[in-house]
């Protein structure tokens, strides 16, 4: 049977001012589908997954949620998603326990569905502490709580683990992982981190400048370049300036100045490993470490863009 | 079967704001024990009027004992190492001057400082006074001083029997004081708590996070208007019930008509509230806001000194600010017995004017 899609997004543009946030983005969420929409600072995600939720509102295209539109239906699509914004400070002087049942009254729910969520979201042992006493990751996680109350069709989620060292992050996933065997919740998510996207989602979208990049499962945005591998490697010489690895036919070096680091794709190594090590000798120069890896979505992102993701690292 | 009550939204509304409030104790410090010291100061600065001392300047000139000599002829008790003259009076109080030896120089910055009002000099063997003819504190001084100068009389009693002091209640500073109290504890709780909460639950993302469920946005207008309310019942009641212990404060009036008042003034602060939070998210902007509407009044109502000092031209405009109205609406039930009557004017512009204020700020309101 093929399912009709939950949420449809056509054509959608948004701009502020002299900026295109959203510049003609659509895709669409099945049942049970787990999406990723992945992106730089600025690349549109959060006014995007706002136009879902109903936060925002498109200056063209369409968003169809379980069939219905924004327009008059605002009460029965809010009871059947779950959301957390990418910042949201809950009040300081409520405790856990308190905030979940504040939210779950919304929804006409009660005293057991608070506790299960409590449950879910590993937080008993917090259930009677002040929001403003809670660690990072527990605010992340009581934000997914109050996501998870109303059993969404669909969960969106904005950045549900930036700034989140990788131990708290791994317990965000590790929910939502369970979610995914256990219930049939589509999610929308939007983040910095390929991992989180590889980790979590069925489909990715790479999006920049409200565009979308690339799409796919995660084999397909690396089917074209199966079999590729990355070398990277570091010199004993200082002061290594990208002149000393002039275009050639077997190798091509990118040689990072700042950084003092290189890194050539090796698409048939046994080949080109032999002439690029010959070809330091040569030049009198001495590999100090080299590391050889399969290519992620960081090396495709910066394939696309010409960037690395995380402008500043 | 399992129980699994339901949670009702406006209960859980009501519940969470009012623990919001209560748990915050910089919230019950301003708006209950603050308001309280404030009257427990002011009342017991202005009650207790027993012996006033007023500090006088003398220049000391290069022959300072012209000027010693002089005041020596006026009085006896000059000669004493303690400098001062006491004037005596049964009705009023006692009042001493203290003369205080100063050069130019010190002379100018005591006055400037609030030290001293007035500066007495000798020239060609009289006595010469300096003063800001504008401060009738000073005048008074010089008033009293000049008297006694001229009349010469080394120890002085005022026989003033044609003075009643009126000591009866309701004519005292702290009966003028309460009523003002409670209206202004009325605007600033609801300006801050409703305005500077609602901004900040705005610049928290919590007010678009909200309403992102199916949450009646009414319920939420109706919960965090109604503890507010509630909260500022509690406040005003503990500072009647201090009033009355401490200065044995009465309620002339109608009972129901202060009520009334009380209701109107806090739908009326509540509209203006809701009002100027209707759009921004930042609370620095929140902040300043608030002070705009808050400051004025604060000073041009007559909360704590009637504003029948300011020029007669403005009084009319000042009566129609709205603390003004609620303050004298108390004021007249507090100390003149005002029933229903008097005050329907007020209340019938509080009402209506609030709500005004909240259906323009409801209209403009922004949610996300
Ligand atoms: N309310 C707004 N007013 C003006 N410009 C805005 C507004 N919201 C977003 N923008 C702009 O739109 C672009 C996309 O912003 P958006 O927040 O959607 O990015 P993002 O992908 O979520 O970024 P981040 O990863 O930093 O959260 C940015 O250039 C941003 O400056
Ligand atoms: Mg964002």
């Amino acid at each position: 049977m093929v399912s009709q899609p939950l949420v449809e997004v056509v054509d959608v543009i948004k701009s502020f001012k002299d900026v295109k946030a959203v510049n003609g983005l659509s895709f669409s969420v099945r049942e049970g589908q787990f999406l990723a929409l992945l992106g730089p600072n600025g690349a549109g995600k959060t006014t995007m997954v706002e136009m879902i939720e109903g936060i925002q509102f498109p200056d063209k295209g369409d968003i169809i949620i379980d069939g219905k539109t924004w327009h008059n239906h605002e009460e029965e699509i809010h009871r059947i998603i779950g959301l957390s914004l990418q910042e949201t400070r809950f009040t300081d002087k409520l405790n856990v326990r308190e905030t979940l049942s504040l939210f779950a009254s919304f929804y006409g729910l009660g005293r057991d569905r608070v506790e299960e969520v409590i449950n879910l979201v590993n937080l008993d042992e917090k259930r009677k502490s002040y929001v403003v006493n809670l660690s990072g990751g527990q605010r992340q996680r009581l934000a997914l709580g109050i996501a998870l109350l109303n059993n969404p069709k669909i969960l969106l989620l904005d950045e549900p683990t930036t700034g989140l060292d990788p131990t708290a992050r791994r317990e965000v996933w590790s929910i939502l992982k369970k979610l995914k065997k256990e219930a049939n919740t589509s999610l929308i998510l939007t983040t910095h981190y390929m991992e989180e996207a590889e980790q979590l989602c069925d489909y990715i979208i790479i999006i920049d400048h409200g565009k979308i990049l690339k799409e796919g499962t995660l084999d397909q945005l690396l089917i074209t370049e199966r079999g590729k591998k990355i070398l990277e490697f570091t010199l004993k010489e200082e002061g290594i300036k990208p002149e000393a690895f002039p275009d050639n036919n077997s190798f091509n070096v990118q040689w990072d100045m700042d950084k003092q680091k290189g890194n050539l794709e090796l698409i048939k190594f046994e080949s080109q490993l032999p002439k690029f090590l010959n070809y330091l000798h040569t030049c009198g120069l001495t590999l100090e470490n080299m590391e050889i890896r399969k290519l992620s979505l960081d090396d495709l992102f910066i394939d696309l863009t010409g960037r690395h993701i995380h402008e500043n690292e | 079967m399992k129980m699994n009550k339901k949670y009702s939204q406006l209960g859980q509304l009501l519940i969470s704001h009012f623990k919001e409030i209560i748990r915050e104790p910089g919230i019950i410090f301003w708006g209950i024990v603050f308001p309280i010291l404030m009257s427990l100061g002011l009342g017991i600065a202005f009650t207790q009027k027993q012996e006033v001392i007023r500090k006088v300047a003398v220049l000391e000139t290069n022959d300072s004992a012209v000027l010693d000599s002089l005041l020596i002829i006026y009085m006896s008790d000059y000669a004493d190492t303690n400098r001062m003259m006491t004037i005596e009076n049964m009705q009023t109080g006692n009042t001493s001057f203290e003369f205080i030896p100063m050069n130019w120089h010190d002379a100018l910055i005591a006055l400037k400082r609030g030290v001293v009002n007035i500066i007495i000099a000798e020239n060609d063997g009289k006595i010469e006074y300096r003063f800001d003819p504008l401060n009738p504190d000073a005048q008074l001084s010089y008033t009293k001083l000049n008297k006694y100068f001229i009349t010469g009389t080394p120890v002085i009693i005022e026989n003033t029997q044609n003075i009643q002091p009126l000591t009866l209640k309701g004519t005292r500073y702290i009966d003028f004081l309460i009523p003002g109290l409670l209206a202004m504890g009325i605007m600033m709780s609801t300006m801050w708590g409703l305005s500077y909460g609602m901004i900040e639950k705005r610049s928290k993302k919590l007010l678009r996070r909200m309403v992102a469920t199916p949450m009646k946005k009414s319920y939420f207008l109706i919960s965090i208007m109604t503890v507010r309310m509630t909260m500022n019942f509690i406040e005003a009641v503990l500072l009647i019930v201090f009033a009355w212990l401490v200065f044995d404060i009465t309620i002339q009036g109608s009972i129901p008509a202060l009520l009334a008042i009380f209701i109107a003034g806090n739908v009326g602060f509540a509209g203006l509230a809701f009002f100027i939070s209707c759009r921004t998210a930042k609370t620095e902007i929140g902040n300043g806001l608030i002070n705009v509407v808050v400051m004025p009044m604060m000073i041009l109502s007559g909360i704590f000194f009637s504003y029948h000092n300011f020029p007669d031209s403005l009084i009319p405009y000042l009566r129609t600010l709205p603390l003004t109205m609620v303050a004298d609406g108390m004021r007249s039930i507090f100390i003149e017995g005002a029933g229903f009557d008097q005050i329907v004017t007020p209340v019938a512009i509080l009402m209506i004017g609030g709500t005004i204020f909240f259906s323009f700020g409801l209209r403009f309101f922004r949610w996300y």
